[in-house]
């Protein structure tokens, strides 16, 4: 593993591998000294061309605790807001020598033409492209299910996770489907049709229109957070009937089985796609999905950077 | 392929060094075992169970897993990480000894004495190995060793214990290790 673009890169074993990787590392972060010497001398670029809080200051801090050295780089305020081009930034991250360089685009597949290319050699990580991808997100996701629910498995077999909202322009719902799904568990994407992929068809889940028949059955409830940016089209009447037939509410909450989980990767339009009380609610582990952000973001720069990944070894 | 130590072999050495760290130590109250993954730490599991026969009180007992703290992490392959599970009573104070299955280079030794000091301040940290098979290429020395094997750098010392191979077992044969 050189890059981490895509989740249908990653076989099972390496997913289960950096998960376990994350869970020793997670350890670290219950001691007194956090920072670990491993990554010493490495510069980690920080290329975010489009805004996020939790993923960009999830990797700085994983970045740090590994004590590398993190140069953050976003659109506004350097001169991609210019209109330099991909290739340009590349090139002066390279002579810069980075080591690494975690992007996020706006633009899919833009991480992949940057691995591929000759513009630069370190690893590219995907923090974000487009509505194509979000892996380090479904493994923290994953992460996450697998320490409530997993019952000292390594994987999710068997266990039922509804992927609510929007769908269409959810690169995190993407990533998890093909994560969720590798590692046993059986996903239903539940969501309005106009608001699910063309093709969806062939995703290996069940789809439901139906938030209240589905319910009882899930293990997992993942919300999604409606991506009004994206939206330059009309994709339901209004907010309210939206909240009503695919926001998750204290009534549902009620509905869903003893030890079933609420997750969100965040940012959350509170009142839109989940109420406060449930967002705030014993079930919901949204804050803990960050605090293990950090924890899986240290093992994918450990297993990306640490070793010499020319050698392969299925880890 | 050449075996240097049998099952008994092993088992008498285990409980010489049990009774020399008791012995150290005036008992064994003050004592942490650490293990180093893999067989280090399985190797620190007996010696407990020994020395909790021998002083009639069980003995703290861990394993410290090194790997973050190597220098050679960028020559090899990425590797994965072996667990890291420190006692109750913690390390401050306390008379670490580290146990491992062979004694080489010392490097393993070197990455495990800076994972220590960033866990907290031993009073003294001993060394527990199974097998010194000289070639040290730091100044690091065991308090307690099973055997002194002399070996030639193209040779290689294989430990096998029953825990993951299914055997006690010590070896030496040609051929560089891994």
């Amino acid at each position: 593993m050189r890059h981490l673009l895509s989740i249908s890169d990653l076989s099972r074993s390496q997913a289960i591998s950096i998960l376990d990787t994350a869970a020793e590392l997670a350890k670290v972060s219950d001691t007194p000294m956090k920072k670990l010497p491993t990554l010493r001398g490495r510069t980690i670029v920080n290329l975010f061309a489009e805004d996020s809080t939790r993923t960009r200051i999830s990797f700085e801090a994983a970045a740090k605790r590994l004590s590398a050295d993190v140069i953050n780089f976003s659109s506004k305020g350097s001169s991609l807001s210019k209109g330099e081009s991909l290739k340009d930034t590349a090139q002066t991250l390279q002579a810069m020598g980075a080591d690494a360089v975690i992007i996020r685009h706006g633009a899919s597949g833009a991480p992949a033409r940057l691995a591929d290319c000759k513009w630069m050699s370190g690893a590219v990580i995907n923090a974000g492209d487009g509505t194509h991808e979000h892996p380090s997100q479904a493994l923290l996701d994953a992460f996450t299910i697998r320490k409530h629910l997993g019952q000292g498995r390594n994987d999710l077999d068997g266990l039922r996770v509804g992927i609510v909202g929007d769908v269409l322009h959810s690169r995190v719902a993407r990533s998890n489907v093909l994560l969720l799904t590798k590692l046993g568990a059986h996903v239903t994407l539940i969501a309005p049709p106009t608001l699910l992929p063309v093709g969806v068809e062939s995703w290996p889940v069940t789809v439901s229109y139906d938030f209240d028949s589905v319910l009882e059955s899930l293990d997992v409830v993942m919300m999604l957070r409606v991506q009004l940016e994206r939206m330059h089209e009309l994709f339901f009447p209004n907010a309210r009937e939206y909240s009503r037939y695919f926001g998750l509410n204290s009534a549902r909450l009620k509905a869903l089985h003893p030890g079933a989980i609420v997750m969100h990767p965040g940012p959350m339009n509170r009142g839109l796609e989940i109420t406060a009380d449930s967002a705030d609610s014993a079930r919901s582990v949204i804050v803990e999905q960050v605090s293990n952000g950090v924890s899986v973001r240290m093992a994918i720069l450990y297993l990306l950077l640490a070793g010499d990944t020319s050698i392969e070894t299925g880890i | 392929m050449n075996t240097v130590l049998s099952a008994q072999d092993i088992s008498r050495a285990l409980s010489r060094i049990a009774h020399e760290i008791c012995e150290g130590n005036h008992g064994a109250q003050s004592v942490t075992l650490l293990g180093i993954p893999t067989r280090g730490a399985h190797l620190a599991f007996r010696l407990a169970h020994l020395i909790e026969s021998i002083e009639g009180a069980p003995v703290q007992v861990g394993t410290l897993d090194t790997t973050l703290f190597r220098d050679d992490l960028k020559l090899k392959a990425p590797r994965a990480l072996m667990a890291t599970d420190i006692p109750s009573l913690g390390i401050q104070g306390r008379t670490v000894v580290l146990v491992d299955d062979v004694l080489f280079s010392g490097r393993t030794i070197r990455a495990a004495l800076d994972a220590l000091g960033d866990l907290g301040r031993p009073s003294r940290v001993q060394l527990a190995t199974l097998i010194d098979r000289g070639h040290r290429e730091l100044p690091i020395r065991a308090d307690f060793v099973g055997k002194n094997i002399p070996t030639a750098l193209t040779q290689s010392v294989k430990v096998k214990l029953v825990e993951i191979d299914g055997v006690d077992e010590v070896s030496v044969s040609e051929g560089a290790p891994l």
